[in-house]
């Protein structure tokens, strides 16, 4: 993944840009702004977060303001206005999951990464995160970790300190 | 063991490939649809299903489909409400994922019906997987001459888009989905007027839930009055049913709508009875926005006739003995959870998700949350327990869309049924930190229901 900074340029990839045409494409002319949500994931996954600048260029492909672009970034809890962790532990902290574990499950990871929730770790590793439901309450406590969203259901500590372990080897 | 509409073929491997769907019956509902029906006739067909909305509200689909404005030269939209947030409920996430072409089948049909040309699918962001699955699904689908241009031969055109969320509770309701898809934040819209006149790009537009469109193809295939047999009352046909918590076997359930409660929780072919042998306390029936009911209420009506799984009996007794049936999400507590602790945790969601149009919700769901907090916390006052109901009051009902509702019912409920409990962290504000006030205190126990197996 890239790291970007607080106030270095970016240039999207022609593969990016690509992408954006094709999501673009869906809807009909003129109502461009619509691939406003899509195109910040794809950015996202390419940059790590949403930088201003970043933010900027996504207006300007768009036709669009920038603050259209910010006020959207910071409504939505998926964007991220700062950059994070390479691996982002998103752990649901909403009431079925918790009557299964999950604050349990939270505490033992700040343990275990020896970060508070929203910091990261030294070597830029990890971060994580309680958020609200993630829609998957009869197989919890789950987490999910970012861009691709991938699913870990009905774990226990033992199981996230596996999972931790793996990603550190990766 | 009822019949299953929905999840016939879930276990059959492949099931989410068009093949393996295709061999299994599957698109015979669009075959039917577009070469020998009208749409006017598909509309009819799911009116005489009796079908409701599967999102929480119950409202009748084919009725929705009936009022959407028809003018000259204007594109129409139907749009898919895969934002499925409500805390508890997790099935359309099971069937995107499982069988994602019924989702496909469905929306081919209901497009036809309503005559739209584009449709498009909001899928949660947080579901990539799920968007990935149904991308591929619309792929195939599309490959197969199924979606695109002049289908199966009969001049009808449909292109189908997902479309991700950026993670916002709210664009689960449609007039914020409608925004979100615009490329704008989720702030629900004042109504009229409906988007049934001016939805997306001010176009007449359908919103509706995963679960009842995948509906519709059972209902085309068998026809609406086939499927209006199954259930009880004007609660026909079958329902998703995500159960959640304490349970032995968590997971979705299809039922037949009318399935006692007490056989859904205890039998073994459903969620098998409570975990670790506890007894059950409480059960939120409908998604985290109804009211919790005490397991007595759960089981049966104040009344003493069982409780059964449907819209009428679930919100039998109103608010002071019933819940609702909302989206299907089922949670069960066992003894050993607390209800207030519980109760915060839905507010502080409330609190999270509100968008901040409305001060009642903005300023009312983050005062419910810091209250109950210092409640659960052993720092709270008997007045606060009364001040709980008070802010839930002026909330209910002062807001444009129903998530100022969703946050005061369950506060308003748990103080109804479960007000000793609350009032016992007050006066041990000590012991409530370790200690939770279970069944024990309670002046009759709730007795450990008897074991009903399955017919």
């Amino acid at each position: 993944m890239l790291k970007v900074e607080e106030q270095q340029p970016v240039e999207f990839s022609s593969a990016l840009k690509e992408k954006f045409d094709e999501i673009i494409s869906r809807y009909p002319k003129g109502k461009q702004k619509s691939a406003l949500l899509p195109m910040l994931h794809e950015v996202q996954a390419e940059l790590g977060w949403l930088s201003p600048n970043a933010m900027d260029k996504v207006a300007a492909y768009l036709d669009i303001q920038s603050i259209e672009v910010y006020e959207v970034a910071s409504f939505y809890s998926m964007y991220f206005l700062k950059p994070q962790g390479k691996y982002m532990l998103e752990v649901c902290r909403t009431g079925p999951c918790c009557l299964v574990g999950a604050e349990k499950l939270m505490n033992h990871i700040e343990q275990n990464l020896g970060v508070k929730e929203g910091e990261v770790t030294s070597d830029g590793l990890f971060s994580w995160r309680g958020v609200e439901c993630l829609a998957a309450c009869g197989y919890g406590p789950v987490l999910q970790i970012g861009p691709e969203y991938t699913f870990y259901e009905n774990l226990n500590e033992q199981k996230v300190d596996e999972l931790i372990q793996d990603l550190r080897k990766k | 063991m009822a019949r299953k509409l929905l999840l016939e073929h879930i276990n059959v491997p492949g099931i989410n490939k068009f093949d393996v769907y295709r061999q299994k019956g599957g698109y015979r509902a669009v075959e039917k649809a577009l070469k020998t029906l009208t749409p006017d006739e598909v509309v009819e067909e799911v009116k005489k299903s009796g079908l409701r909305g599967r999102g929480g509200a119950g409202f009748p689909t084919g009725m929705k489909w009936s009022f959407l404005a028809k003018p000259e030269g204007v594109a129409r939209y139907l749009v898919c409400n895969a934002d499925e947030s409500e805390p508890g409920t997790f099935k359309d996430r099971y069937l995107m994922t499982h069988i994602p072409h019924a989702l496909i089948e469905g929306m081919i049909v209901s497009s036809f019906a309503l005559g739209a040309n584009t449709s498009y699918i909001y899928v949660r962001g947080e579901m990539m997987p799920q968007i990935r699955i149904l991308e591929k699904a619309i792929a195939e689908a599309k490959n197969a001459g199924f979606l695109g241009k002049n289908i199966l031969g009969t001049g009808y055109d449909l292109e189908l888009y997902v479309q991700p969320g950026g993670g916002a509770y709210i664009c689960g309701e449609e007039t914020a989905l409608l925004e979100s898809l615009e490329g704008k934040r989720g702030n629900p819209r004042i109504k009229p007027p409906f988007p049934a006149i001016a939805g997306l790009y001010g176009c007449p537009t359908v919103v509706n839930n995963v679960e009842s469109i995948a509906a519709t193809v059972p209902i085309i295939n068998d026809g609406g009055d086939e499927y209006a047999k199954i259930g009880i009352g004007r609660s026909t046909g079958t329902k998703l049913i995500s159960a959640s918590g304490n349970l032995v076997r968590p997971g979705v359930y299809e039922i037949d709508l009318g399935l006692p409660v007490e056989e859904f929780i205890y039998s073994d072919e459903y969620c098998g009875g409570i975990a670790n042998g506890k007894r059950l306390k409480a059960t939120v029936a409908g998604g985290s926005s109804v009211p919790i009911l005490p397991a007595n209420l759960t089981l049966k009506l104040a009344n003493g006739e069982p409780r059964l799984m449907s819209y009428e009996s679930l919100s039998e007794g109103g608010f002071a003995t019933g819940s609702m049936m909302g989206s299907g999400g089922f949670i069960a507590f066992d003894e050993d959870q607390c209800i207030v602790r519980n109760t915060w945790n839905f507010s502080r969601f409330y609190h999270h998700e509100s968008c901040g149009q409305c001060s009642p919700c903005r300023e009312g769901t983050g005062w419910m949350e810091k209250v109950l907090h210092r409640i659960e916390y052993g720092h709270g006052k008997m007045s606060d327990i009364d001040l709980l109901v008070d802010v839930s009051k002026k909330i209910e009902g002062n807001t444009i869309c129903p998530l100022g509702d969703a946050a005061a019912w369950p506060v308003a409920s748990a103080i109804r049924h479960f007000r000793d409990e609350f009032e016992w962290h007050v006066k041990e504000p000590i012991k409530c930190l370790d200690t939770n006030y279970g069944l024990a205190n309670y002046a009759e126990p709730i007795a450990k229901a008897e074991v009903t197996t399955g017919n």
